[in-house]
């Protein structure tokens, strides 16, 4: 009754979503503002019914009613309750409807918060993000319900992959679609505007926020996603530059460069039709990557191969936002008055670098993804396109971003002065130097040009704190007032200095656990010792254990450095019941130098194990430095909660006395 | 749902494969370091034929263990590494090579990068260009008056302690 009840819920939600295109839309149209109010109790209203839809389904999950054919395909009874909710959007039906739902959200979310938005902008705003939750709730009502009964009910479900039965995967897939449907919302104000046909600073200052927001989660998304590889896999790789992945990354790129370009539009009210076209690009990515992924196209070889209807199906979609976005765009775009002038070297300057840069290697990570499809459907010519490629194109085109990064925040709007940049750098770059010469000398091995890599990562990460310490006027004032301007500091210029801190850290670890990486594979029989960057790793044994819905066999292996114990790491190969597939769960110690990796592989004839120790230095870098950018637009975020959109407040605020 | 169908695929992988194993086995690894390090190199570059973009470094797949065996007996036989990785194209096809050769079918993809940076810096500079001239048309940034001059002199003697271009909120 409940899943019949959540069926029904979301075909009333795609007639409210067909009903909130419309009628706002006419609205604005011919300036009726009770057409376009209804935008929002609309927005309010299928934000509730998709959320009942999916509650719904998610208690089929919950309960293991086996009688819905998705539940039935995709859990088993025996999992744990996090696997159970999770595995709502473990499967490609499920994750539809969530991937909706976060649609509704954000639209809830601009009719709640959005009061101040002028009339007619947020009736089409509201309206174009109606008119994809249409697209997306018709293709999931016709090509994927997971609402469909199975009758006779099965005993039991086929159960989720063992593989994704893991926290970080668990939430992976939310984070990710937050960010990659949080960008629909700069999608849709762009097109707002371009029918408007009128866009100013106010409407950057709007769609900022926004974009930051999908922005860090989809940071935090792609880094789960990579952070689970790297543990899961069990090889210790974190990123593969696999089709999958660059779908996901290509908007994070596309992204990356609108929240840095929207601010030159809010600041300055330049890049205006840039910035439009790139808010259109990024939904645009974020659509292909749903193509990419759910149309088979990538992965037709395989058994779980998906209908080809939904491929066709989506493919249509992203035909029609992107091209129908673009067509907006060509006919519209002339009419938007641009705004500030600038000189090449200034603070406008640098952010164009950015997105000159950002969107080349956007478009490398697009043909490097697309050029083997491509190829094949013209030609039948099957080529492959892997890590080499993306070494030799991409790599290139971020060192001159990393270098250029630290001279944005120094110069001023307008005009800069690239050479009072170069000298607030100096530290920076002096510290670069410094990094070169002691791993030149300390390291002997890996690739000579690693060194630089670090360097220029040290260099960034230096380069943002010279950013604070400048502002604050470290060393030249008292430190109580150092203390006063830091805590006067803007939070966005905190926010801004830190994302870049994190970019920093990212790339002193992908440099220094791909070029330094230490592994040793051999047989060890219980009782045997081997050392690997300065651990003696001793193995004990294998020991059979049971968990809830798996066997395993536990190898323990007690780690000491020097003599003194350091813990004790439990490797596993596990076997989990339903579906009996085996799985790696490698022990991993974390330190501050870097990661120890064991894994356990298959017994050998004469009693020993295979067996990998990996030694991973500074791996954690990665990951923290993506966490350092979503901590750092959460803190932006805060900076600019009470000025966003909210010009009435920040009148109030600004008239009081100052604080 | 990307990284997670890209799990599927792996976990169908292992499946189709011999169990939880992974990556280069304990068995296959040269005694000799330096040819064993060539081994890593050279495979690193090769694709695993049945799994999706994995070079048969990283996979487990039985057709990976036999390109590594393969490899590494080619190495032991004295061939160069643009020899074995010739000798495994020759057998594969190009589909094998992680980093495609260039040829014309691939050119495209290894100028796309470049291309787009010069339509890239070319659009900038030709929209910055354009601006430029616009404002100067629309007199914003005629230069200032003998009279402007001066009062823009005063204005920035007035202020004592020049404050850093940013310390106002941005």
């Amino acid at each position: 009754m409940i899943i019949e009840l959540g069926h029904f819920a979301l075909v009333l939600a795609f007639l409210v979503a067909l009903f909130q295109m419309v009628v706002p839309a006419y609205g604005a149209h011919v300036r009726d503002s009770r057409l376009m109010s209804v935008a929002e109790p609309a927005a309010l209203c299928q934000f509730a019914l998709l959320l009942l839809a999916f509650l719904a389904l998610m208690q089929a999950y919950v309960t293991s009613d086996f009688s819905v054919a998705n539940v039935a395909a995709n859990s088993h009874s025996t999992k744990p309750l996090l696997y159970r909710i999770s595995g709502v959007w473990g499967n490609h039906e499920g994750s539809m409807v969530l991937w909706v739902l976060i649609l509704a959200l954000f639209g809830a979310a601009v009719a709640a918060f959005g009061r101040n938005l002028p009339a007619t902008l947020k009736a089409n705003v509201l309206s174009v993000q109606a008119s994809i939750a249409v697209a997306f709730v018709l293709f999931i009502l016709l090509t994927s319900n997971p609402f469909v009964r199975i009758d006779p009910p099965p005993a039991d479900g086929n159960g989720l992959n063992p593989i994704l039965q893991d926290p970080a995967l668990a939430f992976h897939p939310p984070f990710l679609y937050t960010g990659y449907v949080g960008f629909s919302i700069a999608y849709s104000f762009a097109i707002a505007a371009l029918i408007d046909g009128r866009i100013d600073a106010a409407w950057a200052r709007w769609v900022r926020p926004w974009t930051l927001g999908a922005w860090m989660f989809l940071t935090l998304g792609i880094a789960m996603g990579s952070w689970w590889a790297y543990y899961e896999l069990g090889w210790g790789g974190w990123w593969f530059w696999d089709p999958v992945e660059n779908a996901s990354f290509m908007p994070w790129l596309a992204g990356t460069a609108l929240l840095h370009s929207a601010l030159v539009m809010e600041k300055r009210d330049a890049l205006k039709v840039w910035t439009v076209l790139l808010a259109i690009l990024t939904f645009s990515l974020s659509l292909m990557g749903t193509f990419l992924v759910r149309s088979g196209i990538l992965t037709s070889v395989h058994a779980f191969a998906v209908d080809p209807r939904r491929g066709v199906f989506v493919l249509a979609i992203m035909a029609l936002f992107t091209g129908g976005g673009l067509a907006l765009f060509a006919l519209r775009a002339r009419d938007l008055r641009q705004g500030g002038i600038f000189a090449p070297i200034s603070r406008e300057g640098s952010l164009v670098l950015n997105n000159i840069l950002l969107t080349t290697a956007c478009a490398t990570v697009f043909v490097g993804t697309l050029y083997p499809l491509m190829l094949e459907s013209l030609t039948g010519d099957k080529i492959s396109v892997g890590p080499p490629y993306f070494d030799w194109t991409f790599g290139p085109l971020m060192v001159p971003l990393l270098l250029a990064l630290p001279f944005g925040p120094f110069l001023a709007w307008k005009r800069g002065d690239a050479y009072a940049a170069a000298q607030r750098l100096a530290f920076a770059a002096l510290l670069a130097l410094v990094v070169v010469a002691l791993a030149s000398v300390a390291l002997h091995r890996g690739p000579i040009l690693a060194p630089f890599g670090l360097a220029l990562g040290v260099y960034v990460m230096a380069g943002s704190v010279s950013d604070l310490a400048w502002r604050v006027r470290l060393g030249s004032v008292p430190l109580d007032e150092v203390w006063r301007r830091f805590t006067g500091l803007p939070r966005s210029a905190i926010g801004t200095a830190l994302a870049h801190f994190g970019v920093g850290m990212l790339v002193v670890g992908v440099v220094a656990t791909s070029a330094y990486r230490e592994e040793r594979i051999l047989i060890m029989k219980p009782g045997e010792q081997v050392s690997v960057a300065g651990y003696d790793i001793a193995f004990r044994g294998v020991a059979p254990a049971t968990g809830p819905n798996y066997r395993e066999d536990a190898g323990v292996f007690d780690v000491s450095r020097g003599g003194a114990a350091v813990t004790r790491l439990e490797p596993a190969r596990r076997i989990y019941d339903m579906p009996p597939e085996p799985t790696t769960e490698a022990g991993i110690h974390p330190g501050w130098r870097g990661d120890l990796y064991v894994v356990l592989g298959d017994p050998q004839a004469n009693g020993g194990y295979a067996v990998r120790v990996y030694f991973n230095p500074l791996v954690r870098l990665i990951w923290l430095g993506a966490v350092a950018m979503f901590i750092a637009g959460a803190i932006s975020l805060s900076d600019r909660r009470l000025r966003v959109g909210a010009p009435g407040r920040a009148r109030r605020i600004a008239a009081a006395p100052a604080e | 749902m990307r990284r997670a169908l890209s799990a599927l695929v792996l976990v169908l992988l292992l499946l189709a494969g011999a169990g939880a194993a992974m990556a280069v086995e304990p068995d296959e690894i040269l005694p000799d370091p330096a040819l064993e390090a060539r081994a890593r190199h050279i495979s690193s570059g090769l694709r695993c034929l049945v799994c999706q973009n994995q070079s048969i470094d990283d996979s487990n797949a039985p057709l990976a263990r036999d390109l590594r065996l393969l490899v590494r007996e080619r190495l032991k036989a004295g061939d160069s590494d643009a020899q074995v990785t010739r000798f495994i194209e020759d057998r594969y096809g190009e589909f094998v090579l992680l980093s495609p050769p260039l040829s014309w079918r691939t050119l495209l993809l290894w100028i796309a990068p470049l291309i787009a940076l010069l339509i890239a810096v070319w659009t900038s500079v030709r929209a910055w260009r354009r601006r430029q001239a616009q404002a100067v048309r629309a007199g914003g940034a005629a230069p200032l008056s003998a009279e402007e001059e001066k009062r823009l002199a005063a204005i920035l003697a007035e202020r004592e302690t020049p404050t850093p271009p940013d310390s106002r909120p941005q």
